[in-house]
């Protein structure tokens, strides 16, 4: 086992501040924290309240939230108006390719670019002495360069670039560019990395192939575990998966006579990547302009610089001409940043009650070339686990590895998906064995709202229960479980995520989100801010905010959203933060015109501010709403006239929270979603074929602003979590003759399967709304928490179905006919009818020995 | 060489070389940048436009073999600015998100209610399977099918 390590300096959430609330021991990373499951009733949180309270009680009418409108441009996407960044075009405009490494690992020993630079209508060649500026999205481990200057580092890896007058001339040129390549041993798996610790993948690391170690206690686990009814031991393999938008990467930039850069970018983090040209093209950041056209798809993958955005850029200063990159889809594939493949070890004991006790996991991460988001992953892997249940200790060991293939990074669930996979089979498991419900166990362990998790996280609004209730009636589940002839099967898993995070990726005492509003004497809104729309729905979320507060239409209000130059910073759209940190800085700026309008109203009718309504594009009072009665537009001029100009801001940042240890910022929010979700199978075990036909998704939102986008968002990710429980492999060929290891395995959409509408089981989406203290009209994170449970829930119902369990990724016939093959299912099969059966149980087996792998250790030996 | 293209009732000459697609041809050289490319080999749908009543994938059709054929592409579905039921329909139910697979999803199911105006859900899937969606999970989108379906049966 590998010493804690941590290699970076502290965030900024790191330093001793004052508290509002009483915390755990203080401790280092690698210590204990006292935990205790039995958490007495006075050390329940009192629940949160703000200044003048932003959540609305349950109950509370609305005209304009939690309706069925349409997107505000959603007619623009359907009649194909919607402008995505390859749909722009610029006049003299050049297109430019990136050259690529052929080898998983090789110094760069020299790049000749003459013979390219001699043709016809190529303008510029640019290589990693062009742009040797270190970059990274998280501040303390800046491991990328834009070009690699002196070694590549995966195939695929971004080596020179070209600009020319068309894309096939560039694509053209790139043959006309000769590398030198001495090739290095590759590392290729996580054993391989830890083994070899001496062909260094990444020189940034200063130990080996190690990305980052994560050694966190709390409570006394193996006390827990040895006071345990029964313990169960399980090795896990989740399989890397990637984003695979379908609009590719692609940008556009301008640099223009005055030395002004304007980049158009498909990305959903414009702030961090103003910051970060600025950074590696040594251009001052106010001479620089990033904006975000319409995003086609993201899920994480757009979440970082990329190298096209710095290429571009960089050629555009050479040339004094636009330049377009667009990434082939096998670029992609190669551009990647998305699921880690995580091996898992899990031990985690039950008393016969239900009670869940101590869990202690081991987990190895390969992180592929370079940090991207590593650091926060290696965190997430153990740190996003201590609810929705309770757990009396927790203990997990997790080390993220450096290998030479494309660099993995955050996919929907970020880091937090792994793990869910692997505790919910655990749960399962469990339950099993201590002849219990599953769903029951998951009830009786439920933390329950307003508390503190064993790790310090504050749990406000909870509706985990009666997402359990819900998935349990509508799925039939009484009817189903261990009741379905062979071959057929129901599984349940539940999952927590965040609704942003509590800190930004550089320290900074500034807003996590801004929002300027202005109102026109037309009787119109417009609504500036940063915010990322990727599809998810955030610029409707703001027009609706504004149109709930000073009773606009919809159609009245324009967003103009993430454009440096035009829109206050947001930090973007990753973290699931966007409804409840835009919102909240939405309904701050929305809510001050609000209160400047009905004051003017109040003083001309002599009533009470709290006596005016505004709503449907009208103002009155609720006094006498026939005389007393004029519209918004109006209202809005004679605010006008009493107060000048209109116009207000807003802000949000979120309170100061998480454990206070080292790395207990790390997995802080201000509000936790749940979920839970109920699957069910066909298989057959003659081809071992399973066919997941139906998924029931109840997923506690705080507040549905927008029910249909909540919906889509739980039905995207369920979609995504079936995929890449059943179909998904981002995985790279071994060396062959006429190759070197590390091309990927199939860099295509049809080679790599997303499934298509046949293939993609029935998905009913279940809301539950606990309307949280903190959140915009009480609204929490929807977009990535509904994806976690999609592969635990099928792992479990072919379970149910067949006798086997699917502790790998992915369930496609090979693997369940070999797990068939393995055991006698069959006989797995009738003894787990039995067990639910003969519930209650008693004299069940084991008392704190874990058995298949518990005893293993080390990420290495894992 | 120059290509005289039948795009949504409109005939329209553009510059090409032999191996400009037709997705090139609409997007780069009409300015119509509604069809989208996603893969740029046929296997995603985003480029899916409507050729003498069948769906096609633009970006896997060499342009100067479309010449004399009639093509319809997103820009062609709405008349007279005002979109057409399927379109409406998608809007309505949600059914596009990112909206970057829409304008295929919407050429393939258009290109089935034209032979199939009342089509099963199962229809709906099978029509529309050439075309990838990353976000929806399809749900909302034969939702949209359904309805635009349901809503031109119920009109005279």
């Amino acid at each position: 086992m590998k010493a804690p390590r941590n290699n970076e300096p502290p965030p900024k959430g790191d330093a001793p501040r004052k508290r509002d609330a009483p915390q755990a021991e203080s401790t280092a990373t690698g210590m204990k924290v006292p935990g205790g499951r039995d958490m007495p009733r006075e050390d329940r949180l009192k629940p949160p309240q703000w200044p003048g309270g932003r959540a609305q009680p349950p109950g509370a009418s609305f005209h304009v939230i939690g309706r069925r409108n349409r997107k505000i441009e959603g007619l623009a996407k359907v009649t194909g108006r919607a402008i995505y960044a390859d749909d722009i075009a610029l006049p003299r405009m050049l297109h430019a390719k990136l050259k690529r490494s052929i080898h998983a690992h090789a110094r760069i020993v020299r790049i000749d670019a003459r013979e390219a630079l001699a043709m016809p209508g190529v303008h510029a060649v640019i290589t990693g002495r062009d742009l040797p500026e270190y970059f990274g999205i998280i501040p303390w481990t800046q491991d990328e360069q834009a070009l690699c200057e002196t070694k590549a580092r995966y195939v695929g890896d971004a080596i020179a670039a070209v600009a020319a007058d068309s894309e096939w001339l560039a694509e053209e040129a790139l043959k006309r560019i000769h590398v030198e390549y001495e090739p290095l041993p590759a590392i290729t798996c996580i054993d391989e990395a830890l083994e070899h610790p001496e062909w260094r993948v990444n020189e940034k690391s200063s130990e080996g192939n190690l990305s980052k170690h994560v050694h966190l206690e709390f409570g006394d686990v193996d006390g827990e575990l040895a006071g345990s009814d029964a313990v169960v031991g399980g090795d896990y393999w989740y399989e890397g998966s990637t984003h695979a938008p379908i609009e590719p990467h692609c940008c556009v930039a301008d640099f223009d006579a005055t030395g002004f850069l304007t980049l158009y970018s498909s990305t959903q983090v414009a702030h961090y990547l103003h910051r970060d040209l600025a950074k590696v093209l040594g251009v001052k950041a106010q001479r620089i302009r990033v904006i975000q056209p319409v995003v086609g798809g993201a899920f994480g993958g757009k979440s970082e610089p990329f190298s096209l955005e710095f290429c571009a850029a960089k050629l555009s200063m050479q040339t004094g001409r636009p330049v377009k990159i667009l990434y082939t889809r096998e670029e992609v594939f190669y551009a990647h940043r998305g699921r880690h493949p995580m091996r898992l070890c899990y031990r985690t004991g039950i008393r016969r009650d239900g009670t869940l006790t101590g869990v202690d996991a081991r987990i190895a991460i390969d992180g592929g070339a370079y940090s991207s988001f590593g650091l926060v992953t290696t965190y997430y892997s153990g740190q996003l686990l201590t609810a929705p249940y309770r757990m009396s200790a927790y203990r997990f060991d997790s080390t993220r590895v450096f290998t030479n293939k494309p660099c993995c990074g955050p996919k929907r669930g970020h880091g937090s998906v792994q793990p869910r996979f692997a505790f919910e089979c655990q749960i399962d498991k469990l339950a099993e064995v201590i002849g219990m419900d599953p769903i029951e166990v998951r009830r009786r362990n439920s933390i329950g709202e307003h508390t503190r998790t064993v790790n310090g996280m504050r749990i406000t609004s909870n509706g985990f229960a009666e997402c359990l209730d819900e998935v349990e009636r509508a799925s039939d589940w009484k009817r189903k479980f261990r009741r379905l002839p062979y071959g057929r099967g129901v599984g349940v898993a539940g999952s927590m995520y965040i609704s942003g995070t509590n800190y930004c990726i550089y320290p900074n005492e500034m807003p996590q989100s801004g929002v300027q509003l202005k109102l026109d004497r037309s009787g119109r809104a417009t609504v500036f801010c940063g915010a990322s729309d990727i599809g998810q729905g955030v610029d409707s979320v703001l027009a609706m905010i504004v149109a709930e507060e000073l009773g606009l239409d919809l159609g009245d209000i324009r967003v103009v959203a993430a454009d440096t130059d035009l829109t206050p910073v947001d930090l973007g759209s990753y973290s699931s933060r966007e409804t409840f940190m835009v919102g909240n800085a939405c309904l701050d700026a929305a809510r001050k015109l609000r209160e400047q309008v009905a004051g003017t109203l109040a003083a001309r009718w002599g009533c009470a501010a709290s006596e005016i309504t505004l709503a449907g594009g009208v103002a009155c009072s609720v006094r006498d709403p026939e005389r007393e009665c004029m519209s918004v537009r109006e209202a809005f001029q004679a605010t006008e006239a009493r107060h000048g100009t209109l116009g207000s801001v807003g802000w949000y940042q979120s309170p100061k929270l998480g454990g206070d240890y080292r790395g207990g910022t790390i997995g802080a929010s201000p509000a936790y979603s749940f979920t839970a979700h109920v699957a069910e199978v066909e298989c057959d075990p003659e081809t071992g074929f399973v066919r997941v036909s139906n998924i029931w998704v109840a997923h506690d939102c705080g507040r549905a602003l927008s029910p249909v986008a909540v919906e889509g968002q739980m039905e995207g990710s369920a979609y995504m979590g079936f995929a890449e429980a059943m179909f998904e492999q981002h995985v790279f060929k071994p060396a062959a003759v006429h190759h070197g290891p590390g091309l990927h395995d199939g860099p295509s959409l049809l080679d790599y399967r997303i499934p298509t509408s046949l293939d993609t089981p029935d998905l009913v989406s279940l809301i539950v709304e606990s309307v949280d203290p903190e959140g915009p009209y009480g609204a929490k994170e929807a977009g990535e928490g509904p994806l976690h449970p999609s592969v635990p829930a099928i792992a479990n119902a072919i379970h149910d179905a067949l006798g086997i369990r699917c502790d790998r990724l992915p369930f496609h016939p090979p693997r369940v006919l070999s797990l068939l093959r393995a055991g006698d299912a069959r006989a797995a099969w009738e003894k787990a009818r039995g067990r639910v059966a003969t519930a209650p149980v008693a004299g069940v087996g084991g008392s704190g020995a874990g058995r298949s792998g518990a005893g293993r250790s080390g990420a290495g030996a894992c | 060489m120059l290509c005289r293209l039948r795009v949504n009732g409109e005939t329209r000459d553009c510059a090409v070389v032999p191996h400009t697609t037709l997705l090139e041809a609409l997007r780069y050289a009409l300015g119509l940048t509604g069809s989208k490319q996603g893969c740029d080999k046929g296997d995603c749908g985003a480029c899916t436009v409507v050729i003498d009543g069948e769906s096609a994938l633009s970006c896997i059709s060499i342009a100067l073999a479309c010449e004399g054929r009639d093509i319809v592409t997103i820009e062609g579905l709405a008349r007279n600015g005002i979109p057409h039921p399927l379109q409406d329909a998608l809007d309505v139910t949600g059914g596009a998100q990112c909206g970057f697979c829409t304008p295929g999803i919407l050429m393939s199911a258009w290109a089935l209610l034209e032979r199939n105006p009342r089509p099963s859900r199962d229809e709906i899937a099978l029509a529309l399977s050439g075309n990838l969606c990353r976000c929806t999970g399809y749900t909302k989108i034969i939702d949209a099918v359904e309805l635009a379906a349901s809503q031109s049966a119920e009109r005279p």
